[in-house]
């Protein structure tokens, strides 16, 4: 793991020779450079999801209410799309509650970093715990410099995630409706092609492989599973399938 | 649909699940185990939303075929980030990739 993320954070390989000059400044600016890339893989997924949510028949306050108070962009989607079905807010809750389960993982993750934080930092840590940030933030948490500002770091990556968020629903919401068909426009691949560059820094051993094949391979045979409880499922085999390969064949750190 | 109750039970299992290992862990240490699982989360979860979204994207039937530009949009954006370990390139040449392969489709008629 130690060579895993090479060239991906050059940035910060840069920032830690400096760990002098690290304020909660420049960690807070870092972060939010950082998220850079993945905002761009979520400008046309929230653009989407805003004309979607219109199409829908939810409200433009309920629209931009999903988007500033709940902060989940793959749960907001599937939402979207079971109210354009009928679907009742009990059931919408109960899927996005089974969607976001993959979250808890997260929260463990971060858990060891931020428990002696004062509640003032850890609610809205929690709260902007999404895919990406959680992504940026763990590299950053993973490196062995003692910069006391590291919490800065994880800010501003939320910041930066939440505004571009709140931005891209608000156009999605107004200026998408001008634009016919926008949703046909495959714009939806974005997500997808923004996890593969997340996913690829941690292929460089044999039970990094094993956890990404397992849990590809489960997703796909779980994948009719009721309230895509098959992503659970999958993330869990493919955490145990790497677990089981690092003991089995003894290729560690 | 009641708008409030829909919003508001999605704040609090969104919010709630985030939080709660935060407030877990203040209670009790992580096993030696968990903790070193953990490092398997990030990419077992992203992978295990790709593939479908890849291999399933009409949310129907698996689709192997070439006129599935996800499938090849996602192939082409795995190749173009392993080479060159750079996330904004990955996404920027993957999408147009992803748009290419629609746009040379949509010239060779129904598919």
């Amino acid at each position: 793991m130690k060579g895993c993320q090479i060239k991906m954070t050059q940035v910060n390989a840069q920032t830690q020779s400096r760990l002098a000059e690290f304020s909660p400044l420049s960690e807070f600016w870092a972060g939010g450079r950082d998220t850079i890339p993945l905002i761009v893989g979520a400008i046309p997924f929230g653009l989407i999801y805003g004309t979607l949510a219109m199409g829908s028949g939810l409200s433009f306050w309920a629209g931009m209410a999903m988007s500033s108070l709940v902060f989940a962009g793959s749960a907001q989607f599937i939402a979207v799309g079971l109210v354009s079905a009928g679907s009742g807010w009990p059931l919408i809750v109960l899927t996005t509650f089974v969607v976001n389960l993959r979250h808890a993982l997260y929260s463990a993750t971060m858990a060891p970093h931020v428990i002696r934080l004062p509640q003032r930092w850890q609610i809205p840590m929690a709260f902007g715990l999404t895919d990406e940030t959680f992504a940026v933030v763990v590299n950053r948490y993973n490196q062995p410099d003692a910069s006391p500002h590291k919490k800065w770091y994880y800010l501003g990556s939320m910041v930066f995630m939440y505004s571009n968020w709140q931005l891209c629903t608000f156009l999605g919401l107004t200026a998408g409706q001008m634009i016919p068909d926008a949703a046909a426009w495959g714009l939806d691949f974005a997500m997808p092609v923004t996890f593969i560059g997340m996913v690829i820094p941690y292929l460089k051993n044999r039970p990094m492989w094993a956890a990404v094949t397992v849990s590809g391979a489960t997703a796909l045979l779980t994948y009719s599973a009721p309230h895509k409880l098959g992503l659970m499922i999958a993330s869990l085999a493919g955490i145990v399938a790497g677990v089981l390969v690092e003991k089995l064949g003894g290729e560690t750190e | 649909m009641n708008e409030f109750y829909l919003i508001g039970g999605m704040l609090l299992v969104t919010f709630g699940i985030r939080y709660s290992m935060f407030v877990l862990a203040g209670r009790f240490e992580f096993p030696p185990a968990v903790v070193a699982a953990l490092r398997y989360v990030p990419p077992a979860v992203l992978t295990a939303i790709i593939v479908p979204a890849l291999l399933i994207p009409t949310g129907n039937t698996i689709n192997l075929s070439y006129t599935n530009a996800y499938l090849v949009g996602g192939v082409a954006a795995f190749a173009i980030g392993w080479f060159s370990q750079n996330l904004l390139i990955t996404i920027v040449l993957g999408m147009a990739a992803f748009w290419g392969w629609q746009w040379l489709l949509s010239g060779l008629g129904p598919a």
